[in-house]
């Protein structure tokens, strides 16, 4: 499963991104109980009644796809939340910005929980368009501890941009580098 | 590998150049793309990578072949795998490429243009395919 969480967060980050966002927060966190994401952005948020029609599988507003007639991201994800007896919380206010909050208990997850962890954070740090990026990882478990931020603005400026292959190939090392206890 | 910061990035950055202009796309016409996912990394693929290297620049190709690394191909059980994309051969997924098979790759496919027999696992035509 450690492959559709990667998905998961990706796809919540992809929302964040599409709802306009000038900056986007994901936080990753791992314990021998549980493996935590949350996801907060300052896009053009939702009002209520657009918050309840976002965890309708049968609903889409048509702006990001014109011929799609389903919105599944949110709906998959409280699905599976619900059936591995995690958790699953969002929050949003128009014009504020959005926070989805989910978790799964670490033993009805795969181990590594979360698949591959630099390419997870390549992909997530490289999502097109002009926002600030930030991942903050912390893993408190008998694994070991770990506890890092990354933020895009300043690898970009290491690396003198992140769109090049041998950027992404420091950025790579980079960040498996984090990942020692 | 230990914690890097920010400040170590930079240098590094600097310290690869050499290295970098080897993955420059401009003007290379020959891809060569390990694949560097958790199973490539697992089963050896930063050995065939630097392998791949080394024996790209012994055989002087350096201005001609980009290095790249990508993620899982969906060949796990034949990590590590290695793509090659080159004008006028067909474009093969190599599998079990360990650092001597990566060697014999180079020799074979980028500098005597055959395929490599026995490590091919998708792309070419069947009928390309020695038994």
């Amino acid at each position: 499963m450690h492959y559709a969480l990667g998905d998961y967060v990706l796809d919540i980050t992809q929302n964040a991104i599409e709802a306009g966002a000038g900056r986007v927060r994901v936080e990753l966190a791992e314990s021998d109980e549980a493996v935590s994401v949350v996801v907060s952005d300052d896009g053009i948020g939702m009002t209520e009644e657009e918050l309840a029609r976002a965890l309708d599988p049968f609903y889409t507003d048509g702006k990001k796809h014109a011929r799609r007639k389903v919105g599944l991201g949110l709906p998959f994800l409280v699905q599976a939340t619900r059936q591995a007896g995690g958790s699953f919380r969002i929050e949003s206010r128009k014009g504020e910005g959005t926070t989805v909050a989910f978790s799964f208990p670490t033993g009805n997850v795969d181990s590594p929980p979360l698949g591959d962890i630099p390419e997870l954070f390549r992909a997530i740090l490289c999502f097109p368009g002009g926002h600030e990026m930030e991942i903050r990882r912390t893993r408190t478990s008998s694994r070991g501890d770990l506890a890092y931020e990354l933020a895009r603005s300043e690898l970009a400026e290491a690396l003198g941009g992140l769109e090049r292959a041998d950027s992404l190939a420091l950025l790579r090392d980079f960040i498996v580098s984090q990942e020692e206890d | 590998m230990a914690k890097m910061t920010l400040d170590q990035l930079r240098k590094l950055r600097e310290e690869k150049k050499q290295d970098l202009t080897r993955r420059e796309v401009e003007g290379k016409e020959i891809q060569v793309i390990v694949g560097m996912g958790t199973c490539g990394i697992a089963a050896g693929a930063k050995q065939t990578f630097d392998e791949i290297v080394k024996a790209v620049e012994e055989y002087g190709l350096g201005k001609d072949v980009i290095i790249r690394q990508t993620g899982c191909m969906g060949l796990c059980y034949v990590e590590p795998t290695v793509e090659v994309v080159m004008p006028g051969m067909p474009t093969v997924i190599y599998g079990k490429m360990t650092a001597d098979a990566a060697k014999e790759l180079v020799r074979k496919h980028l500098v005597e243009k055959t395929l490599l027999e026995n490590h091919i696992f998708d792309r070419p035509a069947v009928d390309i395919v020695k038994k």
